[in-house]
């Protein structure tokens, strides 16, 4: 049966898309919009202005996406953020698995450890940097277990370790989260398929391998794609760790040098220039990943 | 802040600006230059100013029941400039901002967020007549004041005579006039174990963190320079060069800390000395007994020959005000003698006006130790009132810290690069 346009566009239940307009109105009012307007502001030559200020807005073409990628803070800040990805994104899997994997079996202080691990994500960033500059500074806690060890300059304003001991901040501080969407997808592998595999001569390891990672796909491809988004919008940690992306831009995120370049120096058309990029990039690194964790889901 | 977040706020300004294109105009400035009625007002938020601000706009609207003033402390934000510029966008800035940094002037008036004062009859006369030759430096690239010089911190050399005595150095009159004088004090710090770091500027990246290690030597060395003039970078010069080697001694000799600390490594003691204004007195209260000097320079010049950075705060008119005749009487009557002698005593700041010893002599009787900051007072630099002024400074800072603090270049050959990008920046001027 042929429908009209207004049906086809509201499908079978025309009730339903009541009830999404109001996501709907929020993702244009909060996302979609603004969106398009730094798309727009990075064509443009934009600063902002009092309202009543008359001034000339003229479109420039790409001349702010080539000043964004002529600039070496900024093609350095993402070399950065890439550094990040490749350490934080497999120790967010590894570790959260593992940690789900054995929060989920029988073992005594379990709620205590679940909690443990959820705390950190829930307190405030300021707050746990502080810690952590007492940990890692030169004469910290970690510095002095290791003695000698210690690397000179110390983490924080060594230019090779600075970004992946921030990674490593901010493995520990999210992982409480991806422990949490693990646990959830463990609840829905059949108990069935270990007792298969236990009658199959399988280890414990060996279950794990080809029972439990297979069976928890979906989550895995949830957990590194939301690990790499909230990687690359990384700016609480070299904005405070790190003091502003330190030592000498080693830390520093491209989200940080939009803050800079485009609110405190005030060229928004530049921030945002260096946002569009970034939204390309984790788009295409989103597409990529989805290609080959989430290949079996499809 | 996530990226959503970011782009958000920049469109959601920017969509402001959109919407309000069309209000407003310079048709209504004359108007609301003589309009008098209720203003708004933006003060600090340390507890001194706040003191301060209350007692002023009790007193003037207790005789001005008709003009009444509404203060608050400036809303929290990363910084006051982000907000400022961020009302300033909104449309919904107040009439006058008691903290309004002079670097980031430039910026607002760009935005077209400022009120040339110069635009009331008497407006330049009294800022010349209040703040004497210092004055000029806050006037902006065309010739007009956007800016009402009104208190500085000038930059001083702290010391903390607990630790100097540990140490075996003269807790009355130490040696810290030249470069070698404070290098080898530091160097006795240190390895008496007096303080872990001789001086603790702050090592951070952020474009201001100059103010407080590199720029108010630089001042003293030449003579009261600013880093650019005339369109040019003056800081890759000889002296500037002498600045940045003297730092790079601090902290290749780990005189100096490269890492950043949370608390106050002064007060703390693990620094023996800071580079601060007087602002910082009220927080040594009852905790460091200190002593203070000027900042030092390579040939020791003579304490009445050397120059500082100012770290001046000053009051701005905003463009969204309409009863600007009224904001202009409340900027003189909060700026006058009598307000100026009250801000003083309630934080110790210095009001930039001319001859501050001379004006309170009573309270510098009762306060000897802030005499030394009036007398620096006089002699003090400013950030150079240019177009891209935030962007220009952490330009220099970037090659700073590089260099400087952590030594992955040659001081001399990152000032000059880095002079190259400043000249360029400020020819958009």
């Amino acid at each position: 049966m042929r429908r009209g346009l207004l049906g086809r566009v509201l499908g079978e239940h025309p009730v339903g898309a009541v009830f999404v307009t109001p996501y709907v109105v929020f993702l244009a009012a909060v996302f979609a919009y603004p969106l398009g307007f730094a798309v727009y502001m990075s064509f443009h030559d934009y600063f902002f202005t009092a309202p009543g200020a008359i001034v000339e807005r003229p479109f420039v073409g790409f001349d702010n996406y080539v000043t964004v990628l002529s600039d070496p803070a900024v093609r350095r800040a993402f070399w950065n953020v890439l550094v990040f990805l490749v350490i934080n994104v497999p120790l967010t899997v590894v570790l959260a698995l593992g940690l789900a994997n054995a929060l989920n079996a029988a073992i005594r202080w379990r709620t205590f450890f679940r909690v443990s691990y959820y705390v950190p994500y829930v307190t405030a960033s300021v707050a746990v940097v502080g810690v952590w500059l007492f940990l890692f500074n030169s004469n910290g806690l970690v510095n002095s277990v290791l003695g000698p060890l210690a690397p000179d300059p110390s983490w924080l304003v060594n230019s090779k370790l600075a970004m992946p001991t921030v990674a490593i901040y901010v493995t520990w501080k999210q992982l409480g989260f991806f422990i949490l969407l693990y646990l959830a997808a463990l609840q829905n592998v059949s108990k069935d398929l270990y007792e298969a595999a236990a009658m199959d001569g399988a280890d414990k390891w060996k279950s794990f391998w080809n029972v439990t990672v297979p069976g928890v796909r979906p989550a895995t491809t949830l957990v590194v794609l939301l690990a790499t988004v909230t990687g690359a919008n990384l700016f609480t940690e070299p904005y405070l760790l790190t003091g502003g992306g330190g030592p000498d831009g080693a830390s520093a995120s491209p989200v940080l040098v939009m803050y800079q370049k485009g609110i405190e120096q005030g060229n928004p058309d530049i921030g945002s220039a260096i946002g569009v990029l970034l939204v390309i990039a984790v788009l295409a690194l989103a597409l990529i990943e989805r290609r080959f964790v989430g290949r079996e889901e499809s | 802040m996530k990226l959503q977040a970011g782009l958000l706020a920049l469109a959601l300004a920017g969509s402001l600006v959109a919407c309000g294109d069309s209000g407003g105009g310079a048709g209504d400035a004359d108007a609301a230059a003589s309009a008098r009625g209720p203003i708004n007002i933006w003060y600090s938020n340390n507890a001194e100013e706040v003191a301060w601000g209350k007692q002023m706009v009790a007193a003037w609207n207790a005789a001005h029941p008709d003009q009444k003033v509404t203060a608050q402390e400036i809303p929290t934000g990363k910084s006051s400039e982000e907000v400022i510029g961020a009302a300033i966008t909104a449309g919904n800035a107040p009439c006058l901002i008691f903290n309004t940094s002079p670097a980031s002037v430039s910026q607002f008036q760009k935005q077209g967020g400022l009120v040339p004062l110069d635009s009331f009859s008497d407006g330049t006369s009294y800022i010349e007549e209040r703040s004497g030759d210092v004055a000029k430096q806050y006037k902006s690239s065309d010739g007009k004041y956007y800016q009402l010089p009104w208190k500085s911190n000038p930059v001083m050399i702290f010391y903390n005579k607990k630790a100097f005595a540990k140490a075996g150095i003269d807790t009355t009159k130490p040696p810290l006039a030249t470069y070698d004088e404070f290098l080898a004090a530091s160097r006795k710090i240190v390895a008496s174990k007096a303080a872990k770091f001789a001086i603790y500027p702050a090592p951070s990246n952020e474009f201001f963190q100059s103010w407080f290690d590199f720029y108010p030597l630089f001042a003293a060395e030449t003579g009261g320079k600013q880093l650019v003039a005339d369109g040019k970078a003056q800081f890759n010069s000889d002296e500037g060069k002498k600045v940045a080697t003297f730092w790079r001694t601090m902290y290749a000799d780990k005189l100096a800390s490269q890492e950043k600390y949370t608390g106050d490594a002064f007060v703390d003691g693990t620094a023996a000395m800071a580079a601060v204004g007087p602002w910082a007195i009220a927080t040594y209260k009852g905790k460091v007994d200190w002593g203070v000097v000027p900042v030092p320079t390579s040939a020791g010049k003579p304490a009445d020959e050397i120059h500082t950075f100012s770290d001046a705060k000053n009051v701005a008119m905003y463009s969204a005000c309409k009863n600007r005749g009224t904001a202009w009487d409340v900027l003189k009557f909060a700026t006058s003698k009598e307000q100026d002698g009250k801000f003083l005593a309630a934080s110790g700041q210095m009001p930039l006006r001319k001859d501050v010893t001379a004006a309170y002599p009573d309270y510098f009787a009762k306060n000897p130790d802030y005499k030394v900051f009036a007398d620096q007072a006089a002699r003090t630099v400013e950030v150079p009132n240019v177009a891209n002024s935030i962007t220009i400074w952490q330009t220099f800072r970037d090659a700073y810290s590089k260099s400087v603090i952590f030594g992955q270049e040659d001081p001399g050959t990152a000032l000059d690069g880095a002079a190259q990008k400043v000249d360029q920046l400020a020819k958009q001027s």
